[in-house]
């Protein structure tokens, strides 16, 4: 209980929307399926953020219902068995343009704050 | 996504989920890990994938029917497993949310629906106030001449109109029986002021509604149905009221039943009534109804008239009946007013009952999750989540709620059946039933009965220990301390609530206990009371009717088993029935704008005998003096204490208190007595035995008549008509019989419902509980002001008796001319 309880604190940590931005970043390399998408972004943060897949999967289908990513099943180059491939759509691309945008706004908006003193400099 | 794909996409995560897991699971192996430790390690690295699953599911849009359909079969389920809980929870619910249906239905109907009428909304009753100087409480009914000069008049009212409930016999014709019918004297213009028009035929015009104008009548539906078979050829034919023949012009539409709900056929007014009661100012008999002028509130309408009647009571003050005011309330409250405040309380009753009902099932709930704990502890490891499982919990109570709901509103639908046929005489019994509203409050009531039991269960189980639950659950079932205390507590409330109810149940059932053991002063077991109508063409004279009278209460006497027999015009419990005016001839004359007045009503010699009411002094009516020689009275006791007491003190006392009218005798205490207004007592005019002109005159009154019998009454339920009763074949003769015991009853719920109450000056009330057919002459009891000229020579009685006969000669054309209403009491 304590873990799950500590993971969910983790989950609810995570800023709403920080999620989505990363998959569709990830998905801009190519096509991927879940388990990719989330050992990928583990990796690229140097395990850093732990994925979790309670909060991958339904990102995963949010996205899709918006129309930001479709779905396959398509069997895996390196092993032989169908998984389910996520592949971005422009109205991804467009959404993840916006996100990356708005997301630099935020980050730099926040570092004003944060290091004023650097900003000067 | 669409709700159809719903099964699909769900495989496909499922699919999904697998296959990223699989994936997972080889990585470990390829990680070294050994064989069995794989799958343990994967999970761990992956997470649980039923919560994954459900969490992705969530997302879905379709996602809440598909948890609610699993949701309600889990609980039909585990419904189902404990059938016994089941069947008493639905049971509970279903009898409080049937009894709130019911009673809800029943409001709507009376008292929430507006009248089938035009705009009713500015539709007033009105009455005549101010008898006294300082008397602001009392109301009376309208006389014909007051009437007109407000009609006259007023500035207010786009419209006045006036009616009058009677009985009227409607003659055999075409193979069909004669029967007595409730009936109403119309003014022309009062279907256009209530906004209605006759379904079928014409409305009376200005024409039809006077002395002149050949008798027109409208038809009830009802009655149309009942009696003509539907057949539109009716209109244009003539009936015949009362051996008068009436030309029917309409049939009303279904529902219509204006003043009450047992008024069959309508007449005009000024065509029926004799002139001199229309321009009477101190006849009060007639109900008026008034329609407001836009933008006339109702304090204005009521100025404008009392300073009408003010005026006009201004240029008669030596008549002390002619009031000075007038009084108004709204049309709807004039209908409902005596139900409204019993159907209030009885809704909180089953308010609180259904309070009472959730309460249980919470409890029950309450109960059955601490014996569920263990189950639920691991449905909350296996990674069930606290609001899912509130929420089907709630389900669960849903599920009852709703079942007892639809089993309570098929209760509600029999006790609406019940009571809309055996209550006819309730009012706007008709308006009742179920409709778009009551199922939708039904609706509102099932889900508030299911989140109030069913929130109270779940935070119940609400603990999070899940590990101490499981340990628990598996030694024993026993609760927590804090669900304890909340069982404590609902049981607390609940037994409080129950505690409430019982108490006014008790207070009730105390009070009907009272009332129907109150002593009548009269004999009420094996007593059977009956309805008389006498055919008017075969019984023209007076004296023809005494002797039929006689003729019958001999034979009735006669029959075996039959220890007394007697008339009255109003049989005890039956209310106060009409009310006369006295005076008293040895008193010095009265002030000028004052007067006497006593409850009046007839009977025979043996009438006293019959019913057991002692004489306390004096004796009863010399048989003898019968018809124009009839001129003895007798008095109740508490007329004589009052009234003639208090007249002897101030001044030199006369020598001896001696009214033309004969004081014979005190009667013992007469059922009903006026116990607000003791100047009113009972006076009993007498001197006419079973059948003497005063049933002649009794065109305006019932007559009542009593017959006792020793042994049972059942066996002589049918006696009186098997003694050749029917002494016409086109007129009705007995009417309805009463048992003692009904009439004690009947006597109980009267005084209930507070119709025993002042004759004269008290507050308008009207018997809306209980207009059966037998009853409906009660309807308007406060005939005040037939009054007696103060110093007329004229004893009371005999006076009465020929101002009656006058009356009904002028009415009928003929003398008497018209079937009597007689009850015997047996």
């Amino acid at each position: 209980m304590s873990s799950m309880a500590k993971q969910a604190q983790q989950r609810v940590g995570l800023l709403q929307g920080t999620l989505d931005m990363l998959i569709l970043r990830t998905l801009l390399y190519g096509p991927a399926h879940g388990h990719q998408i989330g050992k990928h972004i583990q990796r690229t943060t140097n395990e850093f953020l732990q994925m979790q897949h309670g909060s991958l999967y339904p990102a995963l289908h949010r996205l899709e219902r918006r129309g930001w990513v479709v779905s396959q099943w398509e069997t895996a180059p390196d092993r032989n068995r169908e998984f389910k491939y996520y592949r971005l759509t422009d109205k991804g691309r467009k959404q993840l343009l916006v996100e990356e945008s708005q997301w630099k706004q935020m980050a730099e908006a926040v570092a004003r704050v944060l290091w004023p003193a650097a900003e000067e400099n | 996504m669409k709700w159809w794909q719903i099964k699909k996409t769900d495989a496909d995560l499922e699919r999904e989920l697998r296959s990223d897991l699989e994936l997972e699971e080889q990585e470990q192996r390829e990680g070294g890990i050994s064989e069995e430790e794989t799958r343990y390690a994967a999970l761990r690295a992956f997470g649980n994938p039923t919560l994954i699953r459900e969490q992705t599911r969530a997302i879905w849009s379709w996602n809440w029917l598909g948890s609610f359909a699993r949701d309600l079969r889990f609980s039909l389920r585990t419904l189902r497993r404990t059938p016994g809980f089941t069947v008493i929870a639905i049971l509970v619910m279903a009898l409080g949310i049937g009894a709130n249906v019911a009673l809800f239905t029943v409001v709507r109907g009376v008292l929430l629906k507006p009248l089938p009428f035009h705009d009713p909304d500015r539709l007033v009753m009105l009455y005549e106030a101010g008898l006294h100087e300082d008397d602001t409480a009392g109301s009376n009914e309208v006389s014909g001449g007051m009437y007109a000069e407000w009609k006259k008049q007023n500035r207010s009212y786009s419209s006045l109109a006036l009616a009058q409930g009677i009985r009227v016999g409607l003659s055999g014709s075409g193979g069909q029986l004669p029967e007595k019918l409730n009936s109403a004297l119309f003014s022309w213009d009062l279907l256009r002021t209530l906004g209605v028009q006759p379904a079928l035929g014409r409305d009376f015009t200005q024409a039809d509604d006077n002395p002149a104008a050949s008798g027109t009548v409208l038809l009830s539906w009802g009655l149309w149905k009942r009696r003509f078979g539907s057949d539109p050829a009716i209109l244009n034919q003539t009936i015949d009221l009362d051996a008068e023949p009436y030309t029917v012009i309409g049939v009303m539409p279904a529902g219509f039943d204006f003043p009450d709900s047992s008024t069959q056929l309508w007449t005009p007014v000024y065509h029926d009534k004799p002139k001199d009661t229309m321009t009477s100012f101190s006849d009060h008999m007639f109900s008026v109804v008034g329609r407001l002028k836009p933008g006339v509130g109702t304090p204005q309408g009521v100025g404008d008239l009392s300073v009408i009647s003010q005026r006009i009571h201004n240029a008669h003050l030596n008549d002390p009946f002619v009031f000075r005011s007038a009084k108004s309330r709204p049309l709807l409250e004039h209908i409902v007013g005596e139900i409204k405040k019993p159907l209030y309380v009885l809704l909180e009753a089953t308010g609180c009952l259904l309070l009472i009902a959730c309460l249980n099932v919470a409890n029950l709930l309450v109960a059955r999750a601490a014996a569920r704990r263990k189950e639920l502890a691991i449905r909350s490891a296996l990674g069930g989540g606290w609001l899912r499982l509130i929420g089907e919990r709630l389900i669960e109570c849903l599920l009852l709620s709703a079942s007892g709901g639809v089993l309570g509103l098929l209760f509600a639908f029999a006790a609406l059946q019940w009571l809309t046929q055996t209550r006819h005489d309730m009012s706007r019994v008709q308006s009742i039933h179920i409709d778009g509203v009551v199922a939708a409050f039904t609706v509102g009531v099932i889900v508030l009965c299911a989140l109030f039991s069913g929130l109270i269960a779940a935070f119940s189980i609400s603990d999070k220990r899940i590990l101490g639950a499981l340990h628990e659950a598996s030694r024993s079932v026993r609760g927590s301390s804090a669900r304890a205390t909340l069982r404590r507590v609902l049981l607390t409330v609940e037994v409080g609530l129950t505690v409430i109810l019982l108490i006014g149940a008790g207070l009730l059932l105390k009070s009907y206990e009272r009332l129907r053991s109150a002593d009548m002063g009269c004999i009420t077991q094996d007593v059977i009371t009956m309805h008389l109508g006498l055919p008017d063409a075969r019984y023209a004279t007076p004296a023809q009717r005494a002797n039929f009278y006689d003729t019958l209460l001999d034979r009735v006497r006669a029959l075996p088993g039959v220890d007394a027999a007697g008339f009255a015009t109003v049989a005890p419990g039956q209310g106060p029935g009409p009310d006369w005016t006295f005076s008293i001839a040895e008193h010095p004359p009265l002030p000028q704008g004052s007067g006497l007045v006593a409850l009046s009503r007839w009977a025979d010699a043996k009438y006293f005998g019959a019913m057991g009411i002692p004489i306390l002094r004096g004796r009863t009516f010399d048989g003898g003096k019968r018809l124009d020689a009839a001129n003895e009275v007798i008095i109740s006791q508490i007329l004589r204490r009052p009234v003639l007491s208090r007249r002897r003190s101030p001044g030199p006392a006369p020598p001896r208190t001696r009214a033309k009218c004969r004081h014979c005798g005190d009667c013992g205490r007469y059922p009903l007595r006026n116990r607000r207004n003791t100047e009113a007592g009972a006076i009993l005019p007498a001197g006419c035995r079973g059948g003497e002109r005063r049933h002649a005159c009794d065109s305006l009154q019932p007559r009542p008549g009593a017959v006792r019998a020793s042994g049972t009454a059942h066996r002589l339920r049918d006696g009186p008509r098997s003694a050749r009763l029917r002494c016409a074949d086109h007129e009705p003769v007995a009417q309805q019989i009463d048992r003692g015991p009904e009439l004690q009853h009947r006597a109980a719920r009267r005084v209930r419902h507070g119709v025993a109450g002042s004759c004269r000056g008290g507050p308008v009330r009207r018997d809306v509980l209980h207009r059966s057919a037998a009853d409906d002459r009660n309807r308007h009891p406060r005939r005040a002001g037939r009054k007696a000229r103060t110093g007329d020579a004229k004893d009371v009685a005999g006076w009465n008796a020929a101002r009656c006969l006058r009356s009904c000669r002028r009415t009928r054309g003929k003398p008497g001319s018209q079937p009597v209403d007689a009850r015997l009491a047996l």
